[in-house]
């Protein structure tokens, strides 16, 4: 199945994908530049590019390559400018966190199964590295292509087909918008979604607000994480001090998410406009096709379960249940731990 | 001279008694056609024939005026000799949304300065999308010495010190309302600017502004003013002065909170309580603002005969909304925002069955992540308990085809659905299809439907149901939809009733256009931007429909044949002459 350059988010197949991608985000013009999440390239371009991948440790003290997530900002796309030689940890390049255990090995022999895990031991979950997700909706189709299903979280203005340009007309906004904390990196279409400028600033000075107070709270005995998940049409918030270890942070979400992962079963009847369902998505309860990650205090996407309960409550910011196919760069490790195990 | 002789001087000679059609001397008629207050009901009457006509003119107070650009006050003076309320609106409704230049017109002032001549004693101004500036707020504080309401909302252009010219300056004010405006909010004492016997106030909504108010004075105020029946303060009125205010204001029907966020003791608690208890007239609740939300049921006692409840700026969670909906049992209108999400919405199907109109605001509209909000789920649950639910408008990220129809289902009579999909051009999320067949079941099943406003992935089908099935269509808004001309031939061949059109981002170009030809004289407006209409298309419109305005916004750097933004009206006062350079205006060339 070969993937349409346009679409190929990811830029593995090709040359100077960075270049590439960059470019595509930073003209911001409303070709229906459907930034798919699940992109990824087939056996030979994900074994080519494992060396990229390829994780390499820093020292304490060395410098993460840059990653500024903004607030609100959709993971995938914003942080492309990192250099792919390390420790960037971005889920579109495929990276985990390198030289840790999994997940599952952290809560081996604990009595929950952490079900969006790569299954205990067998990675043949993630070697669906050769599993491809084609991006959702039809790819030919400029005028539907723009938004296909939940996932999609960059919509830079679509359908027409004559690209109009779509950065907000500084001249013609009023002041008013200066207050809205929220989109000033992202490609915005002028006017869209239809709300009143008065309205607009409100809702942005409180959130301004909210933000601010949960920061502070996180001191005072709750600790208010978004979580997201490929595939679900709004992230949840759990407040990581109501659990006590992982087991009951994995069964939390389980609850949380079920009623997504039903419903992407259920659209898994309509082959063919669906990438989802040439990728067998069994039970995905229990199937093993997600992976929890979460991202630390230093912006880096770390698999959850590496490090002690306490200190990843210190440390975590968001979470976000990934599929497995795309933590790609986790199977060699795994299967490295594997051995080392062994 | 007295206005009967004046008149008989510029009618045309009334034919001999015996050949007049009507029975009625012409101060009965008017007398009688005086009692109609219906606009279309007098449009009805003045065209039967020239008495009624005459008589209809005359006996008219109030008049409404649609597009500030259809007429010109010269006319309108001429027409009617009488008028002492005006209603106007002005710039084209994608105003809202920043898709209008800011210097694009529709300035009160040269109506002001005809009604100053024509109609000293208007009493009676009502603006919505104007550019009103603070002179001309002076001037009419100094022009109309009658002058009692004023009503501003979604208007830019002023600041605080017009609105102290008002208070200084007409004695008779009864209504001051400004509502969602692009106020220059220099803060200032214009409150402080009302004398200080002044008593006649029954309207003050000073919601929109963001600076403080001289707490002291509008104290002062509320408790002489003993007819006031509606009190909105904004977000920086505590709880303590609002309370304060309340206990002045027994007879308010209309309230809008400050913020409830400040801290109280328990005694302040009581009190607030007790205040609230007396508030048994309240018909509308708004405001909140930022709420602490153990201090919600404060506001029960006052919401037992609510029919309006505006939550819109206050970020509740569905649980929360869940148990002061339990206290409203005669809610006839609610407006939320998403923050509720489908919980919330579950609870007014359960606790709602009068509900009539609901409206679902996003918290967060561009935060691109996944976010909280509403689904289609919560959408439903309304609907089945809320089966006499008419006009809702709702924002939500997803939606399905089966979730429509199942809504008009329950809920065949809607005149008002506005549906905005936030993600432009998002299919059925479960079938991956259009939202064609939504929008066709609203429309086949709503024969009453006067408003919808699309959203989705659609394609032509969506319009050709709309054109075959909604023939009591007024207002149409589009955007980011349609396959083809043909989808904008349909609703424009089919809507018999269409007034008003405005499309964005669909690939509706001259074809499209120019099939409305004969059609644009009965509607109000049309709005295209960024779809493909060029110049040449406006320009063959304007030659073929001389009474039609055309107008063309240019935007920077765009091809010079592409007509980025067109507004199509018609008109009694030709093209207009106080457009900016921005705008083009192709007609009477």
């Amino acid at each position: 199945m070969s993937i349409p350059k346009e679409h190929d988010y990811i830029g593995l197949s090709e040359n100077s994908p960075m270049e590439r991608i960059s470019d595509k985000l930073s003209s911001s013009s409303s070709s229906s530049s459907t930034l798919s999440t699940e992109e990824n390239s087939n056996i030979n371009k994900n074994s080519l590019n494992l060396k990229e991948t390829e994780l390499r440790l820093g020292l304490p003290g060395s410098q993460s390559p840059e990653r500024k997530p903004l607030p609100g900002v959709s993971l995938f796309g914003k942080d492309i400018d990192t250099n792919t030689n390390g420790y960037s940890l971005s889920p579109l390049k495929n990276l985990v966190s390198g030289a840790k255990r999994g997940f599952s090995d952290a809560i081996d022999g604990s009595s929950g199964k952490w079900v969006f895990s790569v299954n205990n031991g067998s990675d043949a979950g993630l070697n669906k590295g050769a599993v491809l997700f084609s991006p959702r909706g039809d790819n030919g189709n400029t005028q539907k292509s723009s938004v296909c299903g939940p996932a999609k979280k960059e919509v830079v203005g679509v359908i027409t087909q004559s690209p109009k340009p779509v950065q907000e007309k500084n001249s013609q906004v009023s002041g008013a918008n200066e207050n809205n904390n929220a989109p000033a990196s992202k490609a915005q279409v002028v006017g869209w979604p239809p709300i009143r400028s008065f309205r607009k600033n409100t809702m942005a000075s409180n959130l301004t607000k909210n933000n601010e107070e949960a920061e502070g709270k996180s001191g005072f005995g709750c600790l208010y994480v978004k979580v997201s998940m490929d595939g679900a049409p709004y992230l949840r918030k759990v407040d990581l001090k109501t659990y006590t270890n992982y087991v009951e942070l994995s069964s939390a979400l389980e609850k949380m998410f079920s009623c997504f992962t039903i419903g992407q079963c259920g659209s898994h009847g309509f082959p063919g406009r669906d990438g989802l369902s040439e990728t067998c998505l069994k039970d995905l309860l229990h199937g093993s096709e997600y992976v929890l990650t979460y991202e630390d205090k230093d912006g880096d996407w770390m698999l959850v379960g590496d490090v002690p309960w306490e200190m990843f409550t210190d440390s975590c910011r968001r979470l976000r249940i990934m599929k497995g196919s795309e933590a790609i760069g986790l199977a060699p490790r795994a299967m490295e731990k594997c051995k080392n195990r062994n | 001279m007295d206005p009967y002789s004046k008149r008989k001087k510029e009618l045309p000679e009334r034919p001999p008694e015996s050949t007049r059609p009507s029975p009625f001397p012409d101060e009965v008629l008017e007398l009688v056609l005086g009692l109609l207050k219906s606009n279309k009901d007098r449009s009805s009457v003045s065209l039967v024939c020239k008495d009624w006509y005459n008589a209809e003119s005359w006996s008219r107070t109030h008049v409404f005026i649609g597009n500030c650009y259809s007429v010109s006050p010269e006319i309108v003076a001429r027409r009617f000799p009488k008028i002492r309320s005006v209603t106007l609106k002005g710039k084209p409704r994608f105003s809202d949304f920043n898709l209008v230049p800011r210097n694009w017109g529709a300035d009160i002032q040269s109506w002001l300065v005809v009604f100053a001549s024509k109609y000293p004693f208007l009493e009676e101004l009502r603006l919505k999308r104007m550019t009103v500036t603070d002179e001309s707020l002076e001037f009419l504080a100094l022009n109309f010495p009658n002058f009692k309401a004023l009503s501003l909302l979604s208007c830019d252009g002023f600041s605080t010190d017009g609105l102290a010219a008002i208070a200084t300056h007409c004695k008779n004010l009864t209504e001051l309302d400004i509502q969602e405006n692009g106020i220059d909010d220099k803060s200032g004492n214009w409150l402080g600017c009302l004398p200080e016997n002044f008593s006649s106030l029954e309207v003050l909504n000073f919601a929109n502004l963001n600076s403080d108010v001289n707490f002291d004075a509008l104290e002062r105020l509320v408790s002489r003013c003993k007819s006031l029946k509606v009190l909105k303060v904004n977000k920086n009125i505590s709880l303590e002065q609002l309370q304060r205010l309340l206990v002045c204001t027994p007879q308010l029907t209309e309230l809008g909170t400050g913020s409830i966020s400040q801290e109280l003791t328990e005694r302040q608690y009581t009190e607030l309580e007790n205040t609230f208890k007396h508030c048994k007239n309240l018909d509308t609740l708004s405001g909140l603002w930022e709420v602490m939300t153990p201090y919600l049921p404060v506001l029960y006692p006052a919401c037992t005969n609510l029919t309006f409840l505006n939550l819109s700026y206050a970020a509740l969670q569905g649980l929360e909304l869940a148990n002061l909906l339990r206290h409203c049992p005669q809610l006839r209108r609610l407006w939320v925002l998403d923050t509720v999400e489908d919980k919330g919405l579950e609870a007014v199907g359960s606790n709602c069955p009068l509900l009539e109109e609901l409206r679902v605001f996003p918290a967060d509209p561009f935060d691109e992540e996944i976010v909280h909000g509403v689904t289609e789920a919560g959408f439903v649950a309304v609907s089945y308990g809320c089966r006499r639910l008419h006009y809702v408008l709702y924002f939500c990220r997803q939606m399905t085809n089966a979730a429509v129809a199942t809504i008009v289902q329950n809920c065949p009579n809607f005149t008002h659905f506005r549906l905005c999909i936030m993600n432009p051009g998002q299919p059925d999320y479960m079938t991956n299809e259009p939202m064609d067949e939504a929008f066709g079941a609203v429309v086949k099943t709503c024969s009453k439907l006067q408003r919808l406003s699309v959203s989705g992935l659609l394609t032509d089908l969506t319009f050709e149901y709309v054109g075959r099935y909604a023939k009591n269509l007024e207002t149409l808004s589009v955007a980011f939809a349609g396959t083809s001309d043909w989808g904008m031939q349909c609703v424009l061949g089919g809507c018999t009733k269409l007034r008003k059109l405005e499309i964005r981002d669909c690939p509706f170009g001259n074809a499209a256009l120019l099939s409305g030809l004969e059609k644009y004289e009965s509607m109000r407006s049309l709005w295209m931007s960024s779809c493909n209409v060029t110049m040449n298309g406006c320009r063959l419109l304007a030659r073929e429909m001389p009474r039609l305005n055309v107008e063309v916004m240019k935007e920077e750097g765009s091809d010079d044949s592409q007509a980025d933004k067109v507004y199509v009206y018609r008109s009694v006062a030709g093209p207009r002459r106080d457009a900016p350079p921005s705008v083009l205006t192709l007609s009477g060339i």
